[in-house]
């Protein structure tokens, strides 16, 4: 299990009754364990959509908000960063960047859901 | 005391305007949700201290909350409105070819008569649910989006929206733009649609059955078989549940509208408020004008005391008016401009309630003993 700092938007936090940052719960695979082993560094192999689905799990009301319901897709207008990298349109199964994944382990970046910038 | 209280709905959040039954001074609290748009909320008729409204945006998509203590505290209840059976087929796009439904957004929720916990939302593209548990769960009562007029139903510039749902159950109304009206007698399982008489600009055949775009549709308490509807263009009216329509714009400067309000107490008052046209979407000649009329329709009259009568460019939605049931009716509008008006005299004079919200949407009244 890995702990992962989550900062949402505004509109998501009132919704979720929390600070701009939530700390979710992770699980890590076999896989992560053995990558752990072999010295690839804590929070190998978490990918976006484990990241997304803890954060639902601890915040259900956030579901279908950032995911559209029915098609399981990022919303158009969601983004995801971490460590000044925009993440959004990585396939959300494919294992987070190296460096990206052992910094949310460690703590020193969170994953950052944002709303897109438009007018209106 | 009595207390009277609007629920107004916006682009950018959610109001509650109380006031007591003269209807003269008011309070105000809000924004709720402020930043979001909300569609529509309305108070359940058999509890209304139990609110449900329905939160959109484009960023997080959609949201139901309901409230339990009229308005002053919320909580987000079920947003999952997956079309039932699968693959939902498709209807017909603006471009004419055939796009498969997807669900965008809530745009009416129509509480039940008689049971707090029991719901209608109307969606986009358009399909009806049902909740029976306080907006928990929603089921959709596929009939409606099963129609065999579905494949030909082409969204209105609004988006194929169910904006109007008329309970009177088993007998339920739903008019979709631009499809037209419907009626279940069922309960919603099964549906007939409901447009003879109906001529609209753009479709040749004067008998078809689908694609007319109705703006909103009401029906009397009392007579729950006369119908009155803002089309597009035309102000109709129906005495025999729907089955046939005939004109009433009479000599309304614009029969081109949005939303109709019927007096709860007289079966021949109704309420429009004129538009220039289906391209200018602002008041004939910058004085906004509800128009009135005590015939049932064909014979109207212009109510201005009160409302700006130069100037004057915003529009008014289709579900942004609402009439209270006090002896002396109250009618209620809110504009695109962020006003909410108020006349306490059946439409005599008005005032504004207040002027600088947001976009209303929606606006809805209810009367606490």
């Amino acid at each position: 299990m890995t702990s992962i700092r989550v900062v949402l938007p505004v509109h998501l936090r009132n919704l979720a009754r929390t600070g701009k940052e939530v700390t979710v719960t992770v699980p890590t695979s076999g896989a992560d364990a053995d990558a752990d082993a072999d010295g690839a560094g804590a929070g190998a192999g978490v990918t976006q959509r484990a990241v997304l689905d803890a954060l639902e799990l601890a915040y259900p009301v956030l579901r279908g908000t950032i995911r559209d319901r029915q098609t399981g897709k990022r919303r158009a207008f969601v983004r995801f960063y971490a460590c000044e990298q925009d993440l959004s349109n990585e396939p959300p199964d494919a294992p987070l960047p190296a460096a990206v994944a052992a910094a949310l382990a460690a703590g020193t970046e969170p994953f950052l859901v944002v709303g897109a910038m438009a007018g209106g | 005391m009595t207390t009277v209280r609007v629920l107004a709905g916006t682009r950018k959040g959610a109001f509650v305007l109380t006031s007591d039954e003269k209807r003269e001074k008011w309070s105000v609290s809000g924004p709720h949700f402020g930043g979001w748009e909300i569609y529509h909320l309305k108070g359940s008729p058999a509890d209304p201290d139990r609110i449900y409204a329905s939160q959109n945006t484009g960023w997080f998509g959609q949201l139901i909350q309901r409230s339990d203590d009229g308005g002053l505290t919320w909580q987000p209840v079920g947003n999952d409105f997956t079309y039932a059976g699968g693959d939902p087929g498709t209807h017909l796009w603006y471009d004419g070819t055939a796009k498969p439904w997807e669900f965008k957004r809530v745009w009416h929720l129509e509480p039940s008569k008689t049971d707090p916990d029991t719901v209608y939302a109307g969606v986009e593209d358009a399909a009806l649910f049902k909740t029976t548990d306080g907006g928990v769960t929603w089921t959709e009562l596929t009939g409606l989006r099963t129609h065999p007029t579905g494949p030909s139903w082409q969204p209105g510039a609004g988006g194929l929206c169910p904006h109007t749902i008329i309970l009177q159950e088993p007998r339920i109304y739903v008019a979709i733009s631009a499809a037209g009206t419907l009626r279940s007698d069922d309960g919603g399982e099964t549906w007939r649609v409901i447009n003879r008489g109906l001529l609209s600009e753009g479709i040749p055949d004067p008998d078809a059955e689908a694609g007319h775009c109705v703006h909103h549709v009401e029906a009397h308490p009392a007579k729950p078989d006369t119908l009155f509807m803002q089309k597009h263009w035309d102000v109709m009216r129906s005495d025999d549940a729907g089955e046939n329509w005939h004109e009433i714009s009479g000599n309304l400067p614009s029969d081109f509208g949005f939303p109709i309000g019927v007096h709860p107490h007289e079966a021949q008052t109704l309420y429009v408020v004129p538009i220039t046209s289906d391209s200018l979407h602002y008041p004939p000649d910058g004085a906004l004008k509800v128009w009135r009329s005590r015939a049932g329709g064909n014979e109207w009259e212009p109510l201005t005391e009160g409302l700006p009568q130069r100037d004057c460019y915003v529009n008014v939605y289709r579900d942004a008016m609402s009439i209270d049931t006090l002896d002396e009716a109250g009618v209620y509008f809110g504009t695109t401009g962020g006003q909410v008006y108020v006349s306490p005299d059946s439409g005599d004079t008005w005032a504004p309630i207040v002027r600088d919200l947001p976009a209303v949407l929606s606006v809805e009244v209810q009367v606490l003993p």
